[in-house]
């Protein structure tokens, strides 16, 4: 029976577009509440403005269409060499309806080159376009902007220092690849030395890295799960867990972001029934979630997902794509963050992208887990082993973390995380998700302003990543901050000072909870 | 013989019936709706409603009941502790011709390193300025500030190269062919799929949904076949088949069989039954052709009627990652919809750097380079076959080649301890792994890769090492 007695409503409680009352019981000696998270409502006149905003750019989409089918208006884009052929057309033309008149309109803001290493501050490639965005050219300047966008937690994205001299040794010693698999002629010393030191670091029995995150999730969930099993996956996963799982064969589920109760009632039934149409029983049932969710800015509900799958039994798989380096007191991730046990979750995968400045995925858990999937991975059967300076800068980065100066880039972190968050929400904008968490989604809502906030951001030299529809839902285009240890607090500053003019020119600051106030009235 | 109806039987039964419809004439008109509403509620009773099967309802208890017993499968089967894959031999320095295992060194005859630019000064050299001005990581996906000059470097370079429009890079050699066909095929849509290519190319088709019609392997007959079938098929459904994308993926030369694919007529029949060819050519790149192009230049057909090449960086370029080249048209669908494109970090540009350098040094040599490593291959060929017990698979001009026992002996424990032998005697080379739930399984094989600069005393050397080995495997 769903225990209704523990989510007790306490009058600090705020009811969000969620409508989730969290449990407060679990947290063990913190003075924060580590899950309060927010997601406020969208605000009704935006929500009109945004349909209206989407409504009035297909209208325009299907004039110019029109223009184009009756040869009034140039067709650009490419052409299909084979089109005078007979063939079967490549692309629908409803399907690229989207890419040719909403998304060309704004293509600048997207695919920036760089031509620096992206630490705190870099250099874009200026480029023009005489052709509404058809085609760019560069005029060989760079902006100089301060990064909002890439995923840099930690500050290891340095070209100097002592990670990227050992990189450079690792070259001169190793060459940069192997041309070979692990499973035949490429395991090399540093690939063993690179698990033994990620399976210490995370308190696990054994671990094993792959090249490419995305992979490491695609290519191996088909070894956890087949045909016969039942995965209840969070609704707003990425990408590349949906597709490890519809690659495995199983059946899966999804659940209500972050809802537990959704979660419990959709266990309960599925132990009950089985499998929908033929009744037989589930051979395993495996719950896959996200450490820190990247488009929202949550933490997923580790306490009570421990809890939840140890009375149901089933098996947890979480993905700490971001959270790992990111998150928790020493940077084990959210484990670490909640002060759980690591054997309580099954399966642990991340990726050294984002807070190690490398390439790469892992998965890390029980030896009998590793060994299963040493033998049975795609990635490990066919897939070249990891280059050397990439697993050297992920071996450096953990020798660092290991020391104070790790220590302190850990809590350089979570300041300036804290420090941002709470700025942002006392001028008035809605900010998601967990006051933890180091990716800071700000809503916009309106297709025009998440394009105009982009551009006036980057005049004042700052450059930030928005999304909007497919990425997000309709509705909830954002601008997505990802805050890095780097950050110096004069560059964070400097960052609030623009948002804040942006945010009053276009008026940004939609929240209902908290008051709208100019930054200098803070 | 039943009682003969008289003549009066029949006058009464046609008087009753004659009464029966003088009472329907004056009965109400609500009683005949009503009689109408009967018969017409039996007859959908008895025709149209199907029997709903009978919901059991649980009570709570039984539910709690079933819940407590259930008892899942371990997460992992056991796996065998002598498994291959947890006992590789571990390698230290760099694995360029010579590696170096347990303190020896030995020659080179299993990486994918046909043109020996691991370990190569210049490309290290790139690569070492690469981190120096860049760093390691890219840190963020194309689309987020994860697309670095050099990658549009990479890019240019590549089609340039390939003489084609554009071209994309990709972070992973496996995922570069898995996330391109899902890019284009989707769930209405047919693949004509040799049997006999590689796995990564069997799971984008199996990530796409697509309807797969397999052909024998290098079999242009049985293409053929299959595509003359479909051509039955479309002719019943004109208006479907209008909207039914079509599309052909080979291999340019076989990772698994070391063969070359009849290119010509594939492409002959390309524009007879109106399909689009997707071409894998991750071995053929920088290896088979006079500049190295594929097998597009070995057969001397117009790159611009192949679709879409896709390749890797992963084998003869020495570096990490994958790329795919074609027409503008064709290559720039993939910036938006391939998953492994976008959704994924962009390649570390010290990567992309050693790519570029050896593109540079592919393009100065221009032909010595590969005319060698043909020259090479075919000689290798000519001695492999002199050994008499073993089966040579591969073209002659084709620098991976796969050699079995004959047809009895061939098993994967004798193949073995012929690379066990070959290591005491200071030659690597590797039994080629898959895993059992490849399409079209090989049998088992070892996998022989010509490095170019192996001279002709090492070629002889690897021909005597493998003649003894056969001897001692065999008795």
């Amino acid at each position: 029976m769903i225990d209704t007695n523990v989510l007790t409503v306490s009058e600090n409680m705020k009811i969000d577009k969620n409508n989730y009352k969290y449990n407060t019981t679990n947290i063990l000696n913190h003075e924060d509440d580590l899950q309060c998270e927010e997601f406020e409502e969208t605000p009704l006149y935006a929500a009109v403005l945004t349909y209206i905003g989407y409504a009035i750019l297909c209208l325009f989409g299907w004039l110019r269409d029109f223009m184009r089918q009756s040869n009034i208006e140039k067709k650009r884009g490419a052409i299909d060499p084979n089109a005078s052929l007979d063939f079967v057309p490549l692309y629908q033309s409803y399907e690229s309806f989207y890419t040719r008149n909403m998304y060309t309109r704004v293509r600048d803001i997207f695919n920036r080159p760089i031509t620096s290493v992206p630490g705190p501050q870099f250099e874009l490639a200026e480029r023009v376009s005489d052709d509404y965005n058809w085609t760019y050219r560069f005029t060989g300047k760079t902006i100089s902007a301060i990064n909002l966008g890439s995923y840099n937690y930690l500050g290891f994205a340095e070209r100097t220092g002592s990670c990227a001299t050992d990189a450079i040794d690792a070259i001169k010693s190793y060459g940069i690849a192997t041309c070979s698999t692990n499973s035949e002629i490429g395991t090399q010393f540093y690939h063993v030395e690179l698990e033994q030191l990620l399976a210490k670091f995370l308190g696990v029995e054994s671990c094993i890295a792959f090249g490419m995150g995305f992979a490491t999730n695609a290519l191996n969930l088909p070894v956890l799960a087949s045909k016969g099993d039942l995965i209840l996956s969070d609704e707003l996963n990425h990408c590349s867990l949906i597709l490890g799982i519809r690659l495995s064969g199983a059946c899966y589920q999804t659940y209500a972001h972050n809802d537990i109760n959704d979660l419990e009632k959709k266990l309960r039934v599925a132990i009950v029934q089985g499998h929908p149409r033929t009744n037989r029983p589930w051979k395993k049932i495996i719950i896959v979630v996200e450490g820190v969710y990247s488009m929202e800015g949550s933490i997923c509900r580790l306490p009570q997902l421990i809890e939840l799958k140890k009375k149901y039994k089933a098996y947890l798989y979480m993905d700490e794509a971001h959270s790992i380096g990111a998150m928790g007191k020493s940077g084990r991730g959210i484990v670490d963050y909640f002060n759980l046990n690591t054997d309580d979750v099954d399966i642990l995968m991340g990726t050294f992208t984002k807070s190690f400045g490398s390439a790469g995925g892992y998965i890390a858990g029980k030896k009998s887990l590793i060994d299963h999937i040493r033998v049975n991975s795609h990635a490990n059967t066919y897939a070249s082993s990891m280059s050397a300076p990439i697993v050297q800068q992920i071996i450096s980065s953990l020798h660092v973390l290991n020391c104070p100066e790790g220590k302190n880039r850990i809590s350089q972190l979570a300041d300036n995380t804290r420090y941002f968050r709470q700025k942002l929400m006392n001028m008035g904008f809605i900010v998601y998700g967990n006051k933890n968490s180091p990716v800071v989604p700000m809503l916009l809502y309106l297709p025009a302003r998440v394009t105009r906030f982009n551009r006036e951001m980057l005049r004042r030299g700052i450059a930030v990543v928005t999304v909007g529809f497919p990425a997000t839902k309709l509705l909830e285009s954002r601008v997505r901050f990802c805050i890095s240890a780097a950050h110096t607090r004069q560059m964070l500053d400097t960052t609030l000072a623009a948002i804040d003019e942006v945010g009053t020119e276009l008026s940004l600051r939609y929240s209902t909870r908290y008051q709208h106030r100019r930054l200098k009235d803070i | 013989m039943g009682s003969s109806m008289t003549r009066g039987d029949i006058e009464n039964l046609a008087t009753d019936f004659y009464g029966l419809l003088e009472s329907f004439k004056h009965a109400p008109l609500y009683h005949i709706s009503f009689e109408i509403f009967l018969v017409l509620a039996v007859i959908w009773l008895v025709v149209f409603r199907k029997p709903r099967p009978i919901e059991k309802k649980l009570t709570e208890k039984e539910k709690q009941d079933l819940i407590d017993e259930w008892q899942p499968e371990p997460l992992v089967p056991s796996v065998d502790p002598n498994h291959p894959a947890l006992n590789v031999r571990v390698l230290d320095g760099i694995v360029g011709k010579t590696v170096e295992i347990d303190g020896k060194k030995s020659l080179n005859f299993a990486t994918f390193n046909f043109l020996n630019f691991v370990g190569n000064q210049r490309i290290a050299d790139k690569a070492i300025q690469a981190v120096q001005k860049y760093g390691v990581g890219s840190c963020g996906p194309r689309g987020f500030y994860g697309t670095i000059d050099i990658h549009l470097e990479l890019e240019e370079r590549l089609a340039r190269f390939f003489q084609c429009e554009e071209g994309i890079i990709y972070s992973y050699g496996f995922s570069t062919i898995a996330s391109i066909i899902p890019a284009y095929s989707k769930r209405n849509d047919i693949l004509f799929v040799d049997e006999g290519v590689h796995y990564a190319i069997q799971k984008g088709v199996e990530a796409s949904r697509s309807h797969v019609k397999w052909f024998r392997h290098n079999d242009i007959n049985d293409l053929e076949r299959l595509l003359a079938e479909q051509e039955v098929l479309d002719k019943k459904i004109p208006k479907k088949a209008r909207s039914i994308r079509r599309f052909l993926i080979i291999e340019g030369l076989y990772v698994n069989y070391g063969d070359i694919c009849p290119l010509p007529r594939m492409v002959e029949l390309k524009y007879k039954y109106k399909y689009r060819i997707f071409m894998d050519e991750s071995v053929s790149f920088g290896t088979i052709g006079q500049a190295g192009r594929g097998v597009t230049e070995y057969y001397s057909i117009d790159r611009q009627k192949i679709d879409l090449i896709s390749s890797t960086l992963e084998y003869a370029a020495g570096s990490i990652g994958g790329f795919a080249v074609g027409s503008s048209f064709v290559v720039d669908h993939q910036r938006l919809s391939a998953q492994g494109y976008c959704f994924s970090a962009s390649l570390p540009p010290l990567l992309a750097a050693a790519a570029i350098e050896a593109l540079n040094i592919m393009e100065e040599d221009n032909t010595l380079l590969f005319e060698t490593i043909m020259e090479k291959s075919k000689r290798l060929h000519k001695k492999l076959l002199s050994i008499k017990g073993y089966i040579i698979s591969g073209d002659e001009i084709s620098p991976l080649k796969h050699i079995r026992l004959t047809h009895a002996f061939n098993t994967i424990g004798r193949l073995e301890e012929i690379v066990q032998f070959a290591q005491t005697r200071d030659i690597t080379i590797t039994v080629a792994r898959y895993l059992n739930d490849e399409h079209l399984l090989p049998e088992p094989s070892i996998r022989l890769i010509l490095n170019v600069e192996m001279t002709d005393e090492e070629l002889e050397f690897l021909c005597a090492v493998l003649q003894e080995a056969l001897v001692k495997v065999t008795t």
